[in-house]
């Protein structure tokens, strides 16, 4: 679960990249909604979720 | 000012129905284009241009405009006319018996890592050196994801563990200022065409910026650049934070955000990513007061400043719930972090990457922000009323007016014309040129005898 996160990373610049940097201050974001709102997401995805993500590769562009 | 959009495309295949390819998917795209126009590069009517960019990405170039929500109203209006081409190309598809969704998706990076863009351009004067808007500007431009970056699920890669990161396209640029678009892709790009007079304007072509989703992110990444500009245009001294290597520092920045990444000055000392863009915005907020209310409207330059104080404040505090429904990627981030109270914390899912993805599927019914935006989870900018109408009407303050009226009398009377930014030409009955060297001006006696021409010679088109 996503708990709060007491570790505050001073950001890059370090050899030792871990998740701190950009786990620092989820614990303020609303993640307190009901339910309903994923149920009606996962209504709407393609069930397979590792090929549809697979599939998407794109020519570069600009 | 304008903003090119270039959307991903793919398909999932209808049941027994094999994939296609994006070349293939583009063709079914462009179809009805192509039969039209004779080509997948034309105008539309409400003055910008659609076509095929490279790597089978359909682009929108919005017309130029001279107002930030002008300018919204016509990025958002290019979703609903490639949207329409996606409905179409799926009947056309069923009607084949290949079937399928057609997904499009405006976002700047594949499921591998190559990127495709959203460029922005703005005209300055011819006045200021390159180099030292460039000086002025890089840091802003560096630090800019903090505020409208769209986020991401950002793979392992370059020494980086899987996470969130706050751009899509800060692990995709390489050089501050250059004349580079593909391979080494700078921030701002030299390629100075400006579609006008070379004499007075400069077109600084920004190709550091996420595509937006969210129409009040869309306005503070655009609104802000502006204020930035102007201030710099106007000589208003902004705070000196010439960096030793800006471009070495944009992908810890992305990884951060708490905004505290340590920037290394020329003067030998540091600045934080937050600090760069707390500067910035208290000079903007000075310069609110003595601009000159021309262009795009101070008030809503008002809002803008509004919002970029609370997000910065948000980064400060840690505490992003006054901002949770106006900025991308704490709008994604906390939608994901919502999945990964159910599916786990590990970044590497691909459900989470799906999540990604969908956030940008522009479809209404069917795309994750379009689906937020429904059930009101989002703040708005502008309104469906004013999409729906610039759609059809080009702006009507800018050299744009011209080329959408040219282009939908054409259409009404079957007449051949050819456009481009800076031209007009009916083509028949003998050929009639007009060059318009000025983007703000939306009068011109020159075009108004071309529209009198297809009107003296509606006769010869076919129709009427």
């Amino acid at each position: 679960m996503t708990g709060p996160q007491s570790q505050i990373s001073a950001g890059g610049g370090s050899d030792n990249r871990d998740d701190e940097a950009f786990e620092a201050g989820q614990a303020q974001l609303n993640t307190t909604g009901t339910d309903d709102l994923l149920d009606e997401i996962d209504g709407l995805l393609e069930t397979n979720a590792a090929e549809f993500v697979r599939s998407y590769v794109q020519k570069g562009g600009q | 000012m304008g903003v090119e959009t270039e959307y991903g495309i793919t398909a999932v295949a209808g049941d027994g129905g094999r994939s296609l390819t994006p070349d293939e998917i583009a063709r079914y795209l462009f179809r009805p284009i192509v039969e039209k126009y004779s080509s997948s590069n034309i105008f539309t009517r409400n003055g910008s241009r659609l076509y095929l960019d490279v790597g089978s990405h359909p682009e929108i170039a919005t017309a130029e405009c001279d107002s930030l929500t002008q300018l919204l109203n016509h990025e958002q209006a290019g979703d609903l006319v490639v949207d329409k081409l996606a409905q179409r190309a799926e009947e056309a598809l069923a009607a084949d018996r290949v079937g399928g969704r057609v997904y499009l998706f405006k976002n700047n990076v594949d499921s591998v890592g190559n990127s495709y863009g959203c460029h922005e351009n703005y005209l300055v004067g011819r006045h200021l050196p390159l180099r030292s808007l460039g000086k002025q500007l890089l840091p802003f431009m560096i630090t800019r994801q903090l505020i409208c970056g769209a986020g991401m699920v950002g793979r392992a890669t370059g020494g980086f563990q899987p996470g969130f990161v706050l751009s899509q396209r800060a692990d995709q640029v390489w050089e501050g200022i250059s004349s580079a678009t593909t391979r080494a892709r700078p921030i701002i790009n030299t390629r100075d065409e400006p579609h006008g007079d070379s004499e007075r304007f400069r077109r600084m072509h920004v190709i550091v910026g996420d595509s937006n989703m969210s129409e009040t992110t869309f306005a503070l990444k655009i609104g802000s650049t502006l204020l930035v500009l102007e201030m710099i245009e106007a000589g208003v001294t902004l705070p000196d934070f010439e960096m030793v290597n800006p471009i070495g520092h944009i992908r810890d920045i992305a990884r951060d955000m708490t905004g505290s990444t340590p920037l290394l000055l020329k003067d030998g000392g540091t600045v934080t990513a937050l600090e760069v863009q707390e500067a910035t915005l208290a000079a903007a907020t000075q310069w609110l007061e003595e601009r000159p209310d021309e262009g795009t409207p101070t008030a809503e330059l008002r809002r803008v400043v509004d919002l970029w104080t609370r997000q910065l404040e948000a980064i400060r505090t840690r505490d992003f719930s006054k901002v949770d429904r106006e900025i991308d990627w704490v709008i994604k981030l906390n939608l994901l972090n919502r999945y990964r109270e159910r599916l786990g914390e590990d970044w590497t899912n691909p459900k989470l990457a799906q999540i990604d993805l969908t956030y940008h599927d522009i479809r209404p019914g069917r795309g994750l922000f379009p689906l937020l935006e429904s059930r009101g989870m989002v703040e708005r900018w502008t309104t469906d009323e004013a999409i729906a109408r610039a759609v059809d009407e080009a702006p009507q303050t800018t050299r744009a007016r011209l080329r959408g009226q040219l282009i939908a009398r054409a259409e009404e009377l079957g007449a051949p014309i050819t456009t481009d930014w800076v031209h007009l030409k009916v083509n028949e009955p003998r050929p009639q040129l007009v060059e318009l060297l000025d983007p703000f001006q939306p009068v011109d006696e020159r075009v108004d005898d071309l529209l009198a021409y297809l009107d003296e010679n509606a006769g010869a088109y076919g129709r009427s």
